[in-house]
């Protein structure tokens, strides 16, 4: 079925939901399976009208639950063609049991992750909770700071998800609301532009391949299942970040767009710097920039890639660093933090001396505004002037009440 | 960096207004953001949305602002919530009102001192629209008080951002962006 182009301007003032339906639209998907959920729902919702409105060839299945949704990609995906979602939060939970299959079964499935808090209390708003609740899934995360890299992203992670030596399946993190309803300017490429850099699907082990038959989704114990799963960890560890890079340079080529595994900005002289996710490190690079004319040498470090986990990328962007504050937006629920867990982890080994504190913030949406970064960067250089950790290593801000500090 | 805080009603167009103005401002080569604050995400809540724009790629991403304009597109607010709030004494305030801005004052003393410009967003749209939506009568009440474009060229643009609504629609808009223009005061 012959399917229409849509002409695009190179500049579109796009949420980060549309971005990532553009980009869908653009990617030529044969199968989206989805169930709606705030904020993620005008992803699918864009994706469905696009389809309606003959800019999409492929199936859109309207389903019953986000659990049926990722059956529905995990079957298509198995069958062998392209697939996607999205999803967020509550969602993702109901999800998270088939997202195991999907990744046990090397199904390269494409989802878009719109980070929202886990009730209860009940709330709508951005924190990483659902992001670090499928942390373990064994699914490649990537993290979009606007609804720019909300696109780019995602053309990337199809071609990453989708190669042959790879077959793992990804999910595009962007933050609820701050970026997935955040309109901002978007450079996009054409659509046959776009497509090519994605490429032609090529299924492998595909269950519809009836000369070549195969079993999906298999029964294996004690026998077998550990080397499974060990062999999904080593791909993920061994080659999955050479195909991230390489994908990443291919992208800069295209478009002139550099993306890294571990953003750094300004962090080659700095004395502090601050490690975050989603639109945190853009607010926190514009901070940076004002600390430098105050004499404070300030740099930001932003995650791109959350999994698999960039250990040594993060250990070599920090190792000339005084002091650095590793930010969380996700409650500890009695742990130190997800991501200052993995830095401490990523730094354990060396000879590195730095003052590494953590923070937790902006859980169910509340704002981190720019004078929560300027005190975050004075404590810091109070560190950096002191060689130790002033304070206690696990603080709140822009929490109400007294003052909060554990560990 | 220019900031613009909405004050409307859930359903009135507030994040449609910001997105539609953002959209005009990014096709003269300036970087834009719109957002909004959702809440409760009822129709007929309060709720308040957002522009920035700059001539370099915006960063920022907090939801805290001093804005230098404030709209108020519904008439009630203005009286029932505070829209002075985090404003600076540089800000100049748009309002929704079937008052005179002497009388609003009167009403609500928060806007005694301030810049304030009246006008009637609900009664332009329902004489030209047919229907309470506010948001774009604001925008040309904007253009009169920023001197940001000159009106023909917003209404052109606005025309291309209107485009997918029915012809008959888009004339009204426009007859309602050029009286919110002629009547702000």
């Amino acid at each position: 079925m012959a399917f229409d182009k849509m002409e695009l301007k190179d500049i579109e003032v796009w949420d980060g939901n549309h971005a990532a339906a553009q980009a869908m639209r653009q990617a030529q998907i044969d199968v989206v399976a989805a169930y709606p959920i705030t904020p993620s729902t005008p992803i699918v919702e864009g994706y469905a009208k696009f389809k309606a409105d003959n800019y999409v060839e492929g199936e859109f299945v309207m389903v019953e639950s986000e659990h049926a949704a990722m059956s529905g990609c995990v079957g298509a995906a198995a069958a062998g063609g392209r697939v996607a979602t999205a999803t967020s939060s509550q969602g993702l939970a109901l999800m998270a049991e088939v997202l195991y299959q999907a990744s046990g079964m090397r199904l390269p499935i494409v989802l878009n992750l719109v980070n929202r808090a886990l009730a209860a209390p009940l709330n709508v708003n951005g924190d990483h909770s659902d992001m670090y609740m499928v942390r373990d899934s064994g699914w490649i995360q990537f993290d979009a700071f606007s609804p720019q890299e909300a696109y780019d992203l995602n053309l990337i992670a199809f071609r990453v998800s989708e190669d042959h030596d790879v077959r793992i399946p990804a999910i595009i993190n962007q933050d609820g609301f701050i970026t997935s309803h955040t309109a901002q300017g978007v450079h996009t490429l054409s659509d046959d532009v776009a497509y090519n850099f994605v490429g032609e699907y090529k299924p492998m082990n595909d269950m519809l391949d009836f000369e070549n038959p195969v079993t999906h989704g298999v029964q294996t114990e004690e026998d077998w299942h550990f080397e499974h799963k060990a062999r999904q960890h080593n791909d993920m560890m061994t080659i999955v970040p050479g195909k991230i890079e390489e994908v990443f340079a291919d992208f800069e080529k295209l478009t002139g767009r550099k993306y890294n595994k571990v953003e750094c900005y300004d962090m080659n002289d700095a004395d502090v710097a601050v490690v975050c996710m989603g639109t945190s490190v853009e607010t926190a690079r514009e901070v940076a920039t004002e600390m430098r004319a105050k004499g404070i040498k300030a740099g930001v470090v932003g995650i791109r890639v959350f999994r698999p986990f960039p250990f040594f990328e993060i250990a070599e962007a920090i190792k000339d660093i005084k002091a650095v504050a590793v930010l969380d937006r996700c409650a500890p629920g009695g742990a130190a933090g997800t991501l200052f867990n993995e830095i401490s982890g990523s730094l354990y080994n060396t000879d590195l001396k730095i003052a590494l504190s953590g923070y937790i913030y902006g859980l169910g949406g509340r704002d981190l505004t720019k004078a929560h970064l300027v005190d975050l960067f004075n404590e810091l250089q109070a560190n950096a002037d002191a060689g130790k950790v002033l304070t206690q290593q696990q603080q709140f801000i822009g929490v109400r009440g007294p003052k909060l500090a554990y560990l | 960096m220019l900031e613009i805080r909405w004050h409307s009603r859930a359903g009135q167009g507030a994040v449609t207004g910001a997105k539609g103005l953002a959209d005009v401002i990014s096709t003269t080569g300036k970087h834009v953001q719109a957002f909004a604050f959702y809440g409760s995400a009822k129709r007929g809540a309060p709720m308040t949305a957002y522009n920035r724009v700059d001539d370099s790629v915006i960063m920022n991403h907090e939801k805290y602002m001093e804005p230098d304009f404030v709209f108020v597109i519904d008439p009630a607010l203005a009286l029932t919530t505070d829209v002075t709030v985090d404003g600076k004494d540089t800000t100049k305030y748009i309002i929704t009102t079937h008052m005179s801005t002497e009388e609003l004052i009167k009403a609500q003393p928060k806007l005694e001192g301030k810049e304030v410009y009246t006008l009637d967003c609900i009664a332009i749209a329902n004489e030209t629209i047919g229907r309470p939506i506010p948001n774009t009568p604001m925008l040309g009440a904007f253009m009169k008080i920023s001197e940001m474009y000159d009106i023909e060229f917003f209404k052109e643009s606005m025309q291309r951002v209107l485009a997918k609504l029915p012809q008959k629609i888009v004339d009204a808009n426009m007859v309602a962006i050029q009286r919110a223009y002629d009547e702000v005061k």
